[in-house]
């Protein structure tokens, strides 16, 4: 068996796709670590206490874990959901029934929850632990822009059952779109934007309006909700995600008691 | 660095303007609702509430008697609110705004009174609505000969 092994290890397949064979010292393990693509987003070596649960809760990598839960769940949803108004609701019922793991469906909206509540968590304990102070200013405004991006993802995310539920929750929250200063056809300084004695912000032209792609929660906004839920918010989340732990590297770690 | 700031900006305003669609589609809201005899005095009607979102009243404003049609939709934040004929007002359940049977609020978060629609009565003597066209009372709109029927 072990003279098999030797013989892979050595094979020019093997090679090629692993650079270094695996660790059998601290400077084999580094080169290991450092040259493989999926392992070198964590760092060669980290303080002890990191690893402390009283420290970090582990909140932080929760919520990553959760975010890719999440990913993993909708991709698999998505083979079995239609964003349109006559399929929506029907395929969402369906899903207990024609999916092999008819509880995916609940899987990701648990997930979705428990991803809210270990990003609020996660926000507080940086707090607590004073890991927004110099030089993470900037990290702590990526968290916030992130936080920001999660909410929109479950408000996206709760109208794509096309329930009553979901229907009316997007109806008073888009209609809150419409309150906002200057692009809100009723908030305040809509008419401050007229170009020409034409009024550019009407309710069928202001931030409501682009949300929804009409005047009425309908089919538009399904399929404007779902590309938003699907596509664009993850990559955005995504990139943010990237740049946040990009800044906990190169701040030095997580941070800990001076 | 210039040629790069003017690409960029170009792109961001059609990006923005690809966000709004040519067309969308959307049924015409003319309706007909049936002859003026169908509505008698004090009815508030509310057989095209489902499919038009529309009450259809046969109402008092301005000390004439008047037949309106209002927009089934609360002007604080777009649920439907009922119409309660024992107190004789619209209450929504969302947020608990109320407005009298004129559709003026009079309590709640509602900011402003319900919308009516464009009615008219046709040649033979039937009830044309049009949910298109909206007037709002506090723009003064509801003067507007468009937005009620006086009835003989």
């Amino acid at each position: 068996m072990p003279k098999l092994l030797d013989k892979i290890r050595e094979s020019q397949l093997f090679k090629s796709i692993f650079r270094h064979p695996a660790p059998t010292d601290r400077r084999n393990r580094i080169a290991v670590v450092l040259t493989n693509f999926f392992l070198h987003v964590h760092p060669v070596s980290i303080k002890k206490h990191v690893l402390k649960p009283g420290f970090t809760w582990y909140m932080g990598g929760i919520t990553l874990v959760l975010f890719m839960i999440e990913i993993v769940t909708g991709v698999l949803l998505m083979f079995y959901y239609r964003p349109t108004v006559d399929a929506a609701y029907g395929d969402m019922l369906a899903m207990r029934d024609v999916m092999p793991l008819g509880a995916l469906r609940e899987m990701h909206r648990w997930a979705a929850h428990a991803a809210v509540i270990c990003v609020m968590l996660h926000m507080y304990r940086v707090f607590l632990t004073g890991s927004y102070k110099p030089p993470r200013e900037f990290n702590w405004c990526v968290g916030v822009m992130l936080l920001v991006l999660m909410l929109l993802l479950s408000f996206t995310g709760y109208l794509l059952p096309w329930d009553q539920l979901a229907l009316w929750a997007v109806t008073v929250g888009s209609n809150m779109a419409r309150a906002t200063p200057l692009v809100g056809a009723e908030g305040p300084g809509s008419q401050l934007l007229t170009v020409g004695g034409i009024d550019m912000i009407t309710s069928s032209s202001d931030a409501r309006y682009v949300l929804l792609g009409e005047q009425v929660v309908g089919g538009n906004a399904l399929l404007r909700f779902y590309v938003l839920h699907c596509v664009a918010l993850p990559l955005a989340a995504g990139l943010l995600v990237m740049i946040h732990l990009w800044r906990i590297r190169k701040d030095g770690g997580v941070s800990g008691p001076k | 660095m210039v040629c790069f700031a003017a690409t960029l900006f170009l792109w961001l305003v059609g990006t923005l303007r690809f966000l709004f669609p040519n067309v969308t589609n959307r049924r015409s809201g003319r309706f007909l609702a049936g002859p003026l005899t169908e509505f008698p005095p004090g009815a508030v009607d509310d057989r095209y509430q489902k499919e038009h979102r529309v009450w259809i009243i046969h109402g008092e404003y301005n000390g004439q008697p008047q037949l309106y049609a209002l927009r089934s939709v609360c002007t604080h934040l777009g649920c439907t609110p009922i119409w309660m004929p024992g107190d004789e007002q619209f209450k929504c359940p969302c947020h608990g705004s109320g407005f009298h049977k004129d559709g003026v609020n009079f309590e709640g978060p509602a900011p402003r009174p319900l919308e009516r629609v464009a009615i008219r009565l046709t040649a033979d003597q039937q009830l044309e609505i049009d949910t298109d066209k909206i007037f709002h009372r506090e723009r003064g709109e509801w003067d507007n000969p468009e937005s009620f029927v006086v009835p003989s």
